[in-house]
């Protein structure tokens, strides 16, 4: 099975929890993104994720096995959502499983922050008063048109942080 | 009514003095082949290589539609014999594949010259008067004398516009059918070819213009709904996503700049500069927020 994949329906982790077993890891560790009521001071009501899934998917599976060799895994999986989102569900999911509690943990948020900011995935959100907006588009229009360079938020640890892959860096 | 227009690029030949295959030669990094076609395909319904029987697994001429000889060993007329068999409803543009510096005007003239009620149209050529039949039209009605002037033994197309009702031109650009046979001239065409690419190549006057190209354009997310679709192929002559970007945000409305984009090419990421070649996928990558 892929170690990283997309997927259109919610998420049963304990199936994918029971992927990364094995009799030498004495650690495993998971992180959960989910989507969150609220973001920059606005109500969020819903999510739409969308993906250029053939390169995303490559992309991922490189971070995952980037970080099975430099953090000595014995295994990680993460599994990201596309399409339309409620609030609170999980929007991706992390796992990895390692002889040891320290390698499981930095492993795990090597691969979200990598995820986050390496692969082509976007993220629409939904506000309660009928707006909508793309995460890190429009807001980094408005951004590139202030010419204030440090508008670009900085990446954040929950679901909804706004890492830059590739927005305006100074 | 006239008969619609076919393109037909002859591939078929031996290119014994060249002693290479003057259809894989390239310029400016792509093989005449591509080239050719992509000038062509712009300008008629369809358009297909004309190969010998033992050519067809060969990769550059895979790629396109072909149409294939039947009479073997005849040369040139024989490729546009098969074509006028193979589709005899149509009038076939037919083009020579050594021809580095033909462009799009040269052959928009000769399409807008085109008298179909004459059995071809071609130019007369800047050397020595004659018609040029290896960038001509061929209309229907040139089947059957087509035929028998093949039944009669002989092969020369030229002599055989010589002699035929055709309707002649003056060709504008003078070097724009000068064909390369050996190794020397086509260092001495790519050379030149080569040299006035980087101008835009466009220009009024000039005898070439950028090659076209077949992209498959794919938009995500933002540039999706600005595009107002999510993919389109286009013909471009856009040499790399820079360009081709530019030319897209201008017809498409598309707000995000080029410093916030990322580019893939055919599902991999791709630099702003790397050449364009037919048939790639591009997509232009707005501000990730997966996670």
């Amino acid at each position: 099975m892929s170690t990283f994949r997309f997927s259109s329906v919610a998420l049963e982790t304990a199936a994918l929890r029971a992927e990364l077993t094995g009799p030498g890891c004495g650690a495993y560790a998971a992180f959960e993104g989910w989507v969150r009521d609220h973001n920059e001071g606005q109500r969020v009501t819903r999510l739409d994720y969308e993906a250029y899934a053939p390169l995303a998917a490559r992309e991922g599976e490189r971070v995952v096995a980037e970080a099975i060799s430099r953090f000595g895994l014995h295994g990680a999986l993460c599994v990201h959502r596309i399409g339309a989102l409620a609030l609170g569900e999980i929007a991706v999911w992390v796992g990895t499983s390692a002889p040891h509690r320290d390698e499981a943990f930095r492993a795990c948020r090597y691969i979200i922050d990598e995820v986050k900011h390496r692969l082509p995935i976007w993220k629409k959100e939904y506000y309660e008063n009928g707006d909508s907006g793309w995460v890190n588009c429009e807001r980094c229009s408005a951004a590139v048109a202030d010419a204030g360079a440090d508008a670009a938020p900085r990446a954040a640890h929950e679901s909804h942080g706004h890492g830059h892959a590739h927005g305006p860096r100074r | 009514m006239s008969a619609p227009l076919y393109g037909l690029l002859l591939t078929g030949g031996r290119s014994r003095r060249m002693q290479r295959d003057k259809l894989g030669l390239e310029y400016a990094g792509q093989p005449q082949l591509a080239r050719a076609m992509a000038l062509l395909e712009p300008l008629v319904e369809r358009s297909f290589v004309s190969v010998r029987a033992d050519q067809l697994e060969e990769p550059l001429r895979a790629a396109y539609a072909h149409i294939t000889d039947i009479l073997p060993e005849q040369g040139p007329i024989g490729g546009i014999h098969a074509a006028l068999c193979a589709q005899p409803q149509a009038a076939w543009l037919v083009l020579a594949g050594d021809l580095p510096f033909l462009d799009a005007a040269t052959l928009q003239q000769l399409i807008a010259a085109r008298a179909p009620h004459r059995l071809a149209t071609a130019f007369r050529s800047s050397h020595d008067g004659k018609p040029e039949p290896l960038c001509a039209i061929f209309e229907p009605a040139s089947r059957a004398p087509i035929e028998a002037w093949i039944g009669a033994g002989k092969r020369c197309p030229r002599e055989f516009l010589g002699q035929a009702d055709v309707e002649l031109l003056t060709l504008r650009a003078a070097h724009a059918l000068d064909n390369i046979n050996t190794a020397a001239e086509y260092s001495q065409a790519r050379g030149q070819l080569e040299a006035r690419a980087p101008a835009s190549g466009n220009g009024a006057g000039g005898t070439v213009v950028a090659p076209k190209r077949k992209l498959k354009i794919q938009y995500f997310a933002l540039l999706r709904e600005q595009a107002g679709r999510s993919e389109e192929t286009i013909t471009s002559g856009a040499a790399d996503a820079r360009a081709l970007y530019a030319e897209l945000s201008a017809a498409r409305g598309l707000q995000l700049r080029p410093e916030q984009l990322r580019v893939a090419i055919n599902e991999a990421f791709a630099d702003w500069s790397q050449p364009l070649a037919e048939g790639d996928t591009v997509v232009f990558l707005p501000p990730v927020a997966g996670g």
